[in-house]
């Protein structure tokens, strides 16, 4: 049997980056995937004869350089212009960001809009680059690998005086007071506020973690689609010469004690089949890969805790709608882009309040897309799958969750979508309701959590998810992570496997 | 006509820190303070015949030690008084005291988890290291990251230094603590509702945010950092009422030769040719001076007392901008006796310490839930203590009377703006938690204050009643506090000033602000320092 040089666990996106990248170095690579299909979150399954839809279902901030590593281009990936941001919920007009522009706001805010969004863009591309960068630990790494702290003080330095200081004091403002600072239509503001808050425990009134999510999600560009993406990371597995192994779940690490510890020597799969390996990396989430994978008898009891305490639980749900014909949304000629279905910053607020107790959202706020205009593959002809994220969602619904619970949630989304898009219920052939939980379950990643952990002041850079493993190595010698959990965090963008690779081929 | 050297806007204990330490350095000061005592949020008030409330703050710990000494507070009249221990009341009648006593508490906390009980000792001494680093901020000016002069590199060499002392893991585990949700942090040790619920009070009190909101739990650490005669982390009261501290600072301030002024509220700050050169009175008298200090807060000094003709632009906007919420709300109580709550064992741990009506931790979030609709809880958090039980100066012989402090009470209705019938439904669903808690509790009643933000705001000054001078969040603390490139207390016209808990180090009755304050105006004047320096260096 061929030996491999390196075992990569998880085929989804940042797996599929990581394995490409060691390849195309020269390493012998084997991917191995729990599921019949590549493509982690961002691949679809049928959830309805001849509908099918991705759980992530646009891709609006891939890293180019990543891109460009891999030659994704060649490989059928096709750019688009990030898609238009639609606010929508309190019946007027909507409020429309498209190309940086903004439609349909009142006069004030329109004269805001520039100033406002030029000076997030500064503070965006001061960023950019570290996101793709391996952030070091403060107290052991050597002198020229702490310089990138000083790089990055002069990249925000560089912005000038005014900039910076807004800076230091705006990354850490919740949302709501970023924006009650430019704008005045309350749709519009929940509108800006809502990638900041998306994926996260994180609210309008919430501090700290809000605006560097918003800014993460600002560097990057937009891919036609999750299935565009994922057939062109495929493609370039496959011209790089990975060997791919879906339907193939690991059920543990194979450690071999050394000196120092432990040093991963190779994957026992479900099926007892063992394969032994130089080098394992995992984009399975923090939690799966020490807890289950490896175990915490292997490990220091410190560490054990540090990952223990990550906060991992998501708090949005999916659902998927398959439709007989094109939804119509008031006031919308076409139901393009994300439409965001949260007419104030309080219907996030109080939708976020129950969560906390372990309570579903009387009225949920929902992004919604319909995947099958960008893929017609999608749906059958005529048809059309409407995918909508349903926050805030509690992974550990406090009476249990079960039919009755998710035919109520399923009702309370509906019924804010029908509000929205009058006559749709109509046109419903068949729905899916996904929470976190089923989340979780289907994809393996803990908690359901789109970042595998939150992404927040004290889970990022080099705390991300614990200082002993962000710099991608772990304190199991030859166990490597390459996963969302990792700097900089999830969404699909390619950096935390790209980051990996850089780290292993050094 | 008269000029003086200096005048400061305000009579709270800032103001008069402030205005005691520049005339120690030979200034000629004038305080000038809008009602007729002194003392701002921290007095004493005779508001029914024999009882002294202390109307706004209760509870005395940030209070630095080295002004305390410097200013020889004591032989003005000041004296600190210790609390034995705590009680929180949980649900269903269970009671959670806090001891002084290490096995003592150790007991208590067995009773409600042992597994608490022995994370209590982590996380103490988390705490306890934590509050360390922060202490050797206070009393310091913080550097301005942007500017960097030369003051400013060494300063952030200094901090840079106090955090690589404290190694790899350590400087992660600040972040963690600077930056989470007081809830979320605390789980890391505790899994008692109750026993969470009780070290998470001091990161809600004085904030518009939940104990699950991100940054509550280094609010948490500004009320666990002051200490009482050095006894780190400790409460106590100040004998005679909150007032006899300001009392004993004025007392210093007139001891070094300075005036204070009462009923001389300020109409405007006058400013001639770019620079602050004295006040105008609200009985229309104009005052002159070399520099002005404002010990109001950002957002009142600002937009109230200020031409905005006389300042830079974007800087009322800032003001504005200014995150300064009413949260709390205050309710004093002449009691004709001591209550007696529901079990509670009667002993002078109990009597000589502070209790806190919370429930768990849901109630807590959920009371900050109807603050953000605008309404007080029917379950609010209530901090109470009875001074009268070891200070027989605040009551009549056999009387007492109650503080009662309550999280959150919103500044402004969802049903309009306060009248004295909410007012008055407010403190009655006070009274009725109290009751539940020490059945007969009304019918003790004497006299009841009930304070809103609206009542605190006009009374004090305090925008929305905020009792710190704004909110302590990563965007309004060190050089943001009050606004970026404002944070070494000088202001954005020449010669003027600000000292009040809108500066860093920011509130709590520390009375570092004015000391800071004046510092920095001896530093611009080339005069000799006179403000200690911090003593927490030894620790």
């Amino acid at each position: 049997m061929e030996r491999f040089d390196t075992l990569v666990i998880g085929a989804g996106h940042n797996g599929l980056t990581c394995a490409s990248l060691l390849a195309k170095a020269g390493q012998r690579v084997l991917l191995l995937e729990a599921d019949d299909h590549v493509g982690g979150l961002a691949g679809a399954h049928e959830f309805h004869a001849g509908y099918r839809a991705p759980t992530a279902h646009s891709v609006d901030h891939f890293a180019q350089p990543v891109a460009a590593a891999l030659d994704l281009e060649k490989h059928g990936l096709r750019w688009r212009p990030a898609p238009p941001l639609v606010g929508l919920g309190d019946g007027g007009a909507p409020r429309i960001i498209r190309d940086g522009a903004l439609e349909g706001a009142t006069a004030a805010d329109s004269a805001a809009w520039p100033a406002f969004r030029a000076r997030l863009n500064t503070f965006a591309r001061a960023l950019e680059p570290y996101w793709l960068k391996t952030i070091p630990r403060i107290a052991k790494a050597p002198l020229p690998e702490l310089a990138i702290f000083g790089r990055m003080g002069w990249s925000l330095r560089k912005m000038g005086k005014a900039d910076l200081r807004e800076f230091l004091r705006q990354f850490a403002l919740p949302t709501r007071d970023l924006v009650d600072e430019h704008f005045e239509d309350e749709v519009l503001k929940a509108l800006i506020s809502w990638d900041g808050l998306i994926g996260s425990r994180m609210a309008p009134r919430s501090p700290n973690n809000a605006v560097l999510m918003m800014l993460y999600r600002m560097a990057g560009r937009s891919v036609e689609s999750p299935a565009n993406l994922i057939a062109a990371l495929e493609g370039a597995a496959q011209a790089a010469g990975v060997t791919v192994r879906t339907g193939t779940r690991v059920s543990e690490l194979k450690l071999e004690a050394t000196e120092h510890g432990y040093h991963a020597a190779g994957v026992v799969l479900e099926d007892g089949e063992a394969i032994a390996t130089d080098r394992v990396v995992s984009s399975a989430d923090p939690k799966t890969t020490f807890l289950d994978l490896v175990g915490a008898r292997h490990l220091e009891i410190g560490f054990t805790n540090r990952i223990n305490r990550l906060r991992c639980n998501g708090l949005v749900a999916k659902l998927h709608l398959a439709l007989d014909g094109l939804p119509s949304f008031t006031g919308l000629e076409r139901p393009e882009g994300r439409m965001i279905l949260a007419p104030t910053l309080d219907s996030i607020e109080f939708a976020f309040d129950g969560s906390k107790y372990g309570e579903c959202p009387e009225t949920p706020v929902l992004e919604v897309t319909v995947p099958s205009l960008d893929d017609p593959s999608l749906a059958p002809d005529g048809g059309h799958v409407l995918s909508a994220h349903v926050m805030f969602v509690p992974h550990e619904r406090r009476d249990g969750w079960d039919d009755a619970a998710r035919a109520e949630l399923l009702e309370r989304s509906l019924a804010v979508l029908e509000s929205n898009a009058p006559g749709l219920r109509q046109k419903i052939v068949a729905q899916e309701l996904l929470t976190p939980a089923d989340i979780e379950a289907r994809h393996g990643v803990t908690g359901g959590h789109w970042h595998h952990t939150e992404f927040a002041l004290d889970q990022m850079l080099m705390m991300r998810p614990s200082y002993e493993a962000a710099q991608y190595r772990t304190p199991i010698d030859g166990l490597w992570l390459c996963g969302a959990g990792t700097h900089p965090a999830g969404d699909l963008t390619g950096a935390a496997g790209h980051n990996a690779a850089r780290e292993i081929l050094k | 006509m008269k000029r003086w050297d200096a005048i400061v806007i305000g009579a709270g204990h800032n103001g008069l820190t402030n205005a005691a330490y520049l005339q120690k350095a030979g200034l000629d000061v004038l305080v000038v303070e809008k009602n007729d005592y002194i003392g701002g949020a921290a007095v004493s008030r005779e508001m029914v015949d024999g009882w002294q409330y202390s109307s706004c703050s209760y509870v005395c710990s940030m209070m630095r030690q080295a002004i305390h000494r410097d200013l020889d507070l004591s032989r003005h009249g000041l004296m600190l008084v210790p609390y034995l221990g705590t009680i929180a009341y949980g649900l269903n009648g269970e009671v959670l005291i806090s001891y002084h006593d290490e096995d003592a508490n150790h007991n208590e906390l067995k009773r409600f988890s042992p597994h608490d009980a022995d994370a209590m000792h982590r996380f103490e001494a988390d705490m306890g290291r934590y509050s360390q680093f922060i202490r050797k901020t206070l009393m310091r000016t913080p550097p301005d990251p942007v500017n960097l002069k030369i003051r400013d590199i060494k300063e952030l060499i200094f901090l840079g230094k106090q955090m690589w002392n404290l190694g790899e893991r350590e400087i992660y585990e600040y972040i963690r603590f600077f930056t989470m949700s007081a809830a979320e942090y605390l789980d890391d040790y505790f899994e008692n509702s109750l026993v969470k619920a009780s070290m998470a009070t001091p990161g809600i009190i004085g904030t518009a945010l939940g104990v699950e909101s991100p940054g509550s739990a280094y609010i948490l650490l500004h009320h666990v950092m002051g200490d009482v005669d050095g006894n780190i982390g400790a409460w106590g009261l100040a004998r005679g009422g909150m007032g006899a501290i300001s009392h004993a600072i004025g007392s210093a301030f007139q001891s070094f030769g300075g005036e204070v002024r009462t009923e001389a509220g300020v109409q405007q700050i006058r400013v001639r040719n770019g620079k602050a050169s004295g006040v105008v009175l609200e009985n229309g008298d104009e005052l002159e001076a070399d520099i002005v200090v404002s010990n109001l807060d950002a957002r009142r000094t600002f937009t109230h007392i200020m031409d905005p003709n006389d300042l830079p632009p974007g800087i009322v906007e800032k003001a504005k901008n200014y995150k300064i919420r009413g949260s709390s709300g205050k309710v004093n109580i002449a009691l004709s006796g001591l209550p007696k709550f529901i079990n509670v064992p009667d002993n002078r741990y109990v009597n000589r310490g502070g209790q806190a009506f919370i429930g768990d931790m849901e109630t807590l979030e959920r009371a900050y839930d109807c603050w953000k609709r605008g309404r007080w809880s029917d379950d609010p958090f209530i901090e109470s203590v009875i001074p009268s039980a070891w200070d027989p100066t605040v009551a009549p012989p056999g009387c007492h009377w109650m503080s009662n402090f309550i999280q959150y009470c919103p500044p402004k209705l969802a049903d309009g703006p306060w009248t004295p019938d909410k007012r008055d439904a407010f403190g009655k669903t006070v009274v009725d938690k109290l009751e539940r808690h020490a059945p007969g509790f009304k019918d003790l009643i004497v006299h009841m204050e009930v304070r809103t933000p609206h009542e605190i705001e006009n009374e004090i000054g305090l925008t929305e009643g905020n009792i710190f001078q704004g909110e302590l969040t990563i965007d309004q603390l060190l050089f943001n506090r009050p606004f970026p490139g404002y944070g070494q207390y000088r202001m954005p016209v020449k010669n003027l000033y600000m000292s009040g808990s809108s500066t860093h180090p920011g509130g709590g009755v520390s009375a570092t602000c004015g000391a800071n304050a004046a510092r920095e105006i001896l530093m611009d004047l080339k005069r000799p320092n006179t403000v200690p320096e911090d003593d927490c260096y030894d620790e």
